[in-house]
């Protein structure tokens, strides 16, 4: 078995050492290792979108990044996103649409959607359905999904 | 459409209690289950569609470091040849067990032949490479016409089929057949100035949830066994599990943790014995995941068929005869939902004459499981395209033949059901009203279709317990897993009765040991049956508090009123006091107070819906787009609008997916060639336009409050409705599911 | 996952020194979006991962509209399409860019790892192709520099010898009055892998009547990303007409050797290359003539 390595990285803001074998992806680590099970595995090979965290600002699939590729970097996950007294307007605008039924999807949709509009605070309908493709919801159809995002973007 | 005059919480939309945890990635779904000393199990799957198992050697695995057991079928108690009863009916106990591990045989690519428990998943995967199995490979059965017949290859040489309650004497892969007559068809036929006969097929598809299913199981030396789980109902898995192990059901606690998703998918147990087995031969606690293509290949999904539909209309448009031969396939092990497709064909309609056939074919395919009102859609895609076609051939409008034609109370189902009230025809004249059908609908290359469809939902049992707290808030105790905002819309039945808000309710979804028994969540029962239970819950707390201001004030119970959260005192005192303040006042007046309701009720309510589509088709490449979609459907009572619409909503979607893109893709060895999401191409939110959900509330006389189940009839109507709308952009029927780009190139003659 | 080993190379010599010592089985991390995928599903035996993202050569992206681009191997698909002069000089390799995987795919995905993943559907080659890239090589012996269309040699192998690693593609600046376009055929909108896939470019003439030169290359039809070379020699020196376009799209129909798999039938193939030829020539002309 390949020794385990030493990796030291920020998540969601704190500093944050820990061991992992080279095979272990990030959304393992995350879940197995440090125990933030927000980010979900519906796929395991990049498909669904449910273990989305945003990397050194990059939205990417926790489940396509390898544990030791973080060194050094900085991972924001689904438990970083609110503040202590007040959710992120992107998880309020999800529970005022009901964008959410069994809510496996929901903490990738959250992330995708952050990303979203941290680089495009006013996407038109078509941009959302685009960015968020990559992000599977097997539950809701989408609409109110969609509804939210926009909602949350003329919100901010 | 809706009107909310006489109720104060249900019809309003508030925030679901469950909803911050889920937007904050605190909500604990199965797979986030951990423990200490926590081992990874996998299961070894079969990679033939049907084979002859001669050995299974486990000692490479066993000696692999880091392997803490492995576990066959020998490892389950014999099932003998005993039936074992699920309460949704009964099962034979060696085919459930079979499914589990497989025995004797393999039936299909995927079925699990062994499972290794490690200390860590990567170790348990390596160790099942590690498992050595000798197979006898034999020739798969694929397809349900072929499967059927005689000089087919058996699955089962001891199956026969059961036809009309005889049982045959030679094996056979069909299972049985059911037939249900109604009226004269022979005569129906006669009368029609038009006849249509087609033919359809339809393609084996999955639920889709997103969340793989998951299971962590630990035995305590006292021989408790507990389970925590991803589940539709806590409760059908210990039954199922105890089946399996031949446990009491005292010795087994299923914890049902949050749920990612279901449609029927998450009933029946795959790996959970499994964990149990490996809990107890390791004496750790065992955490089984399957990967997606574990999901695909290893789990029920819904099935294909062969339909043929045949009908008969006078000239003036009024269905005289309908007939209808349904072949499904069962997968694996008997248990198709031909017997629900056959209930729902034909129910959009009141049609005196009816023959409806049905067989439940085995074949090499994983064991089908319920899919979101199992059965209908596949027959649906048949009869509401006959029906199209009728329509078109006789030049009237398609909704309009259905108003006609359509299904009302004290109609007779052709299985026998005579309809209470119902809200078929009403979804119909919505969807003629809607904007969207009367909007043009002239370019080329783009159609408009519509389809109806029917559920009949279910009851079944559910328990509710409320404990008040001191504060005016309550409890709500329940055994119904929440797969999509059902603490919100039972919590809401409770608040209605009491007076108080939404809010003022903390519902919880707990383990089997801590509620009364509760059937899954399923058949579009939840927000029905627990609803009802929760109803019944807190009449009983408001009895029991009346109890008590009657106590406080020393007058008749009789003679104290409960309205708009207010308990006053009639004839002759005048006394008030708030539900809030009465919750305060619970100690000095005789002690806590606690309520229950269960209930098993039997007037579910079958609900409809009509859909309106519009598409465009690229003529060149042959796919189709979605570019409007109407789901009008009747809820009886909406308690939660949000998640009404969410229902209709989803369930569509599925429906387009099923429609255009979605099947198992099988070789000629049996092996499907598409387990992934990448390749299975369910739709993402750049396939579709906003799906507009139109509700009807044509109230339930079976429910307190008018509640029909709405989860399940959104996914009947799409796939004729696609089909329909096809047809009016470029004048080819099509009539096997699903209608992907290829083969409407074949159907145009383009290739 | 099978057991591996992980190294984080600095310099092109680090990597490929442990190329060549470790053979077969090594392979280059890129975005990983192919290769973390095909070791988790048991299709690669990988037993070290070079992960070369902190090379500064693989991560170079340089546009001169004299000299044309330099893109590194390990650039992510985000980085290209946010480059407006990239945009403007290649939008082809835009268009294959934005339609590889979503967007968190984009977010890791590099056309170099496309590249060199060798699928025979893959998105980013056919650009390369009709751009007429050239894809530098580093190795034991020093450089070298393969054209695009050479470089996939079968599903999944490619020209690297052992010890070699792709450093970076090199394409022309466009020549006026030209411009290219890249589709595919999926039966979804996103999130699938081609079933055909057809890339163009053109230069016309200063009236933008007449072909100059045309490339076309396809995807998903062969067992690599396939240059349609007879196809485009038919259209130099003719005028843009509907003609043309089918005489080339008809040429490019007969180089495809497509099969039957879950993604495709053979003859929906056949089908859709002409169809998608035609769109990608139509596609590229109108975008040199909607240029001012
Ligand atoms: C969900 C999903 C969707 C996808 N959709 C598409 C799609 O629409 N279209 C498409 O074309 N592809 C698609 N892909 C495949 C993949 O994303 C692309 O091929 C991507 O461009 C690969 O780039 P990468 O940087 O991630 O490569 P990596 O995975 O890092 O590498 C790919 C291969 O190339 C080798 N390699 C990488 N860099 C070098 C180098 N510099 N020198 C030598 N060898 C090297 C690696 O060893 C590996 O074998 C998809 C993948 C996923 C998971
Ligand atoms: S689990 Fe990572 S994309 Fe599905
Ligand atoms: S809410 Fe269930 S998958 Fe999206």
């Amino acid at each position: 078995m390949a020794r385990r390595s030493h990796v030291q990285t920020t998540i969601n803001g704190e500093t944050v050492e820990f061991l992992c074998e080279p095979r272990q992806s990030l959304l393992e680590v995350l879940r197995d290792e440090l125990h933030l099970t927000g980010a979900k595995e519906g796929c395991n090979n990049g498909n669904c979108g449910a273990c989305s965290v945003i990397l050194d600002g990059r939205l990417v699939n926790a489940c396509l990044v390898l544990g030791v590729e973080t060194e050094g970097k900085s991972v924001e996950t689904i438990e970083g996103l609110a503040e202590p007294d007040k959710l992120h307007p992107i998880q309020d605008a999800f529970l005022e649409n009901a964008a959410l039924q069994c809510g496996i999807c929901t903490p990738g949709f959250i992330m995708s959607a952050k990303a979203l509009l941290d680089e495009n605070p006013n996407p038109t309908e078509h941009e959302v359905r685009y960015w968020l493709a990559g992000n599977l919801c097997r539950c809701t159809g989408y609409d109110k999904i969609v509804r939210a995002v926009l909602d949350a973007a003329s919100a901010e | 459409m809706l009107e909310n005059k006489e109720y104060k919480v249900i019809g309003t939309r508030p925030i679901r209690h469950d909803g911050v945890d889920k937007v904050t990635g605190r909500a604990l779904y199965g797979a986030d289950f951990q423990a200490a000393g926590l081992l990874h199990g996998r299961v070894l799957r079969s990679p033939h569609a049907h084979a002859r198992i001669i050995s299974i050697d486990t000692s490479r695995a066993e000696a692999l470091p880091g392997v803490k057991g492995v576990v066959t079928a020998k490892d389950l108690p014999d099932p003998g040849d005993k039936i074992a009863d699920l309460g949704e009916g009964a099962v034979n106990l060696k085919h459930l067990c079979d499914n589990i591990l497989a025995s004797d045989k393999v039936l299909y690519k995927g079925h699990a032949v062994a499972a290794v428990a490690a200390t860590n998943p990567h170790i348990a995967e390596e160790a099942c490479t590690l498992i050595d199995v000798e197979y006898e490979v034999l020739p798969p059965v694929l397809e349900v016409r072929q499967a059927m017949e005689p000089d087919a290859p058996l699955l089962h040489e001891h199956l026969r089929t059961t036809s009309l309650g005889e049982t045959a004497d030679e094996p056979s892969n069909v299972a049985s057949h059911i037939q249900h007559k109604l009226g004269d068809p022979e005569k129906g036929f006669a009368e029609a100035d038009v006849i249509i006969e087609r033919e359809f097929v339809t393609g084996t598809v999955h639920q889709g949830y997103i969340e793989p299913h998951n299971a962590t199981a630990h035995y305590n030396q006292d021989g408790q066994l507990t389970i925590w789980c991803s589940t539709q109902g806590a409760f059908t898995v210990r039954e199922q599990v105890a089946e399996i192990l031949q446990y009491p059901i005292s010795k087994i606690k299923v914890v049902p943790m949050e749920i990612g998703g279901g449609f029927g998918g998450k009933i029946s147990v795959y790996i959970k014995p499994v964990a149990a087995l490996l809990a107890k031969k390791t004496g750790k606690p065992v955490k089984v995941l399957m990967n997606r293509a574990d999901v695909f290949e290893g789990t029920g999904p819904t099935p294909a068929s062969f339909i043929r539909v045949k009908m008969g209309a006078t000239k003036e448009g009024k269905i005289t005869a309908a007939e209808a031969y349904l072949a499904f396939e069962a997968g694996a092990y008997p248990g198709s939902p031909v017997g629900p497709g056959a209930m729902c064909i034909f129910a959009p309609y009141s049609i005196e004459n009816v023959i409806i056939d049905g067989y439940d074919v085995v074949v090499n395919k994983p064991k089908t499981a319920p899919y979101r009102a199992p059965g209908a859609p596949n027959a649906a895609f048949g009869s509401e395209t006959v029906v199209d076609e009728i329509a078109e051939k006789l030049g009237i409008d398609p909704l309009e033949i259905r108003l006609l034609n359509g299904a009302k109370e004290g109609d007779r189902r052709a299985d026998g059901p005579v309809h209470p009230r119902i809200g078929c025809i009403e979804t119909v004249e919505a969807a003629k009203a809607h904007p969207h059908y009367t909007a043009p609908n002239g370019k080329k290359h783009h159609g408009r279709g519509v389809a109806s469809g029917y559920w009949f939902n279910i009851g079944l049992e559910s328990s509710v317990t409320i404990n008040v707290n001191s504060d005016g808030t309550i409890n709500l105790i329940e055994g119904s897993t929440d797969i999509g905002g059902t603490r919100a819309s039972i919590a809401m039945q409770a608040a209605e009765v009491l007076g108080i808000s939404a809010e003022s309710v903390n519902p919880s979804v707990v383990d089997t040991e801590s509620v009364g028994y509760t059937a899954v969540t399923g058949g579009s029962r939840t927000t029905y049956a627990t609803g009802y239970a929760a109803y019944e819950a807190a009449q009983d707390v408001k009895r029991q508090m009346i109890a008590r201001a009657a106590k406080l004030w020393e007058v008749e119970e009789a003679n104290v009123q409960f309205a708009d959260g207010e308990f006053s005192s009639i004839n002759g005192k005048e006394e008030q006091i708030s539900f809030r303040d009465l919750c305060a006042r619970l100690g000095e007046t005789g002690g806590p107070i606690v309520g229950s309701g269960t209930v098993n009720p039997g007037g579910a309510g079958g609900a409809y819906a009509t859909h309106v589509v519009d598409v465009a088709v690229d003529e060149e490449t042959g796919k189709v787009d979605i570019l409007r979609y109407t789901a009008v459907q009747d809820a009886g009572k909406a308690i939660h609008p949000s998640y009404v619409e969410g229902q209709i909503q989803g369930g569509a979607v599925q429906g387009i997916g099923w429609a255009l893109n979605e099947e198992y893709i099988y070789n000629a060895e049996g092996e499907m060639t598409n387990a992934s999401f990448l390749d299975y191409r369910m739709p993402t939110c750049l396939d579709l336009p906003m799906i507009d959900a139109v509700i009807v509330e044509v109230p339930n006389p079976g429910h307190p409050y008018g509640v029909r189940g709405v989860g399940e009839v959104p996914i009947v109507p799409p796939m004729a409705a696609i089909a329909n709308a096809i047809y009016d952009a470029i004048g080819v029927r099509m009539t096997e599911l699903p209608m992907s780009p290829d083969r409407l190139l074949k159907a145009m003659g383009k290739i | 996952m099978r057991d591996f080993s992980y190294i984080a190379a600095t310099t092109i010599p680090e990597a490929v020194a442990l190329l060549d010592e470790k053979g077969e089985s090594a392979r280059i991390l890129a975005g990983g979006t192919d290769l973390i995928v095909q070791v988790r599903e048991a299709r690669r035996d990988v037993d070290w991962m070079i992960d070369i993202k902190s090379i500064p050569e693989v991560n170079v992206l340089d546009y001169n509209a004299d000299s044309g681009l330099t893109l590194g191997a390990a650039v992510e698909c985000y980085k290209i399409y946010a480059d407006d002069a990239i945009c403007d000089a290649y939008p082809s390799l835009i268009d294959a860019t934005t339609i590889i995987g979503g967007t968190a795919i984009q977010g890791r995905a590099g056309v170099g790892g496309n590249l060199c993943n060798a699928s025979p559907a893959a998105d980013g080659i056919p650009p390369l192709i009709v751009l007429n890239a050239t894809c530098v090589i580093a190795g034991p012996n020093g450089e070298r520099e393969v054209p695009a269309e050479d470089f996939c040699t079968a599903p999944g192998q490619t020209v690297l010898e052992k010890g070699e690693m792709l450093v970076s593609m090199k394409i022309p600046a466009p020549a006026s009055n030209s411009s290219s376009y890249y589709l595919r055929f999926i039966p979804r909108n996103e999130m699938d892998i081609a079933v055909v896939g057809a890339g163009a470019s053109v230069t016309l003439d200063a009236a933008k009547q007449t072909i100059v030169s045309a490339r076309i290359a396809l995807a998903a039809v062969a067992p690599t990303p396939l240059f349609a070379e007879a196809a485009s020699a038919r259209l130099a020196g003719r005028e843009v007409s509907d003609e043309a376009i089918d005489a080339a799209a008809e040429a490019a129909q007969a180089i495809a050797r497509p099969i039957s798999d879950m993604r495709g039938t053979a003859e929906q193939r056949t089908h859709l290359v002409g169809v998608l030829t035609r769109r990608a020539l139509n596609g590229a002309i109108q975008r040199v003539r909607d240029a001012t």
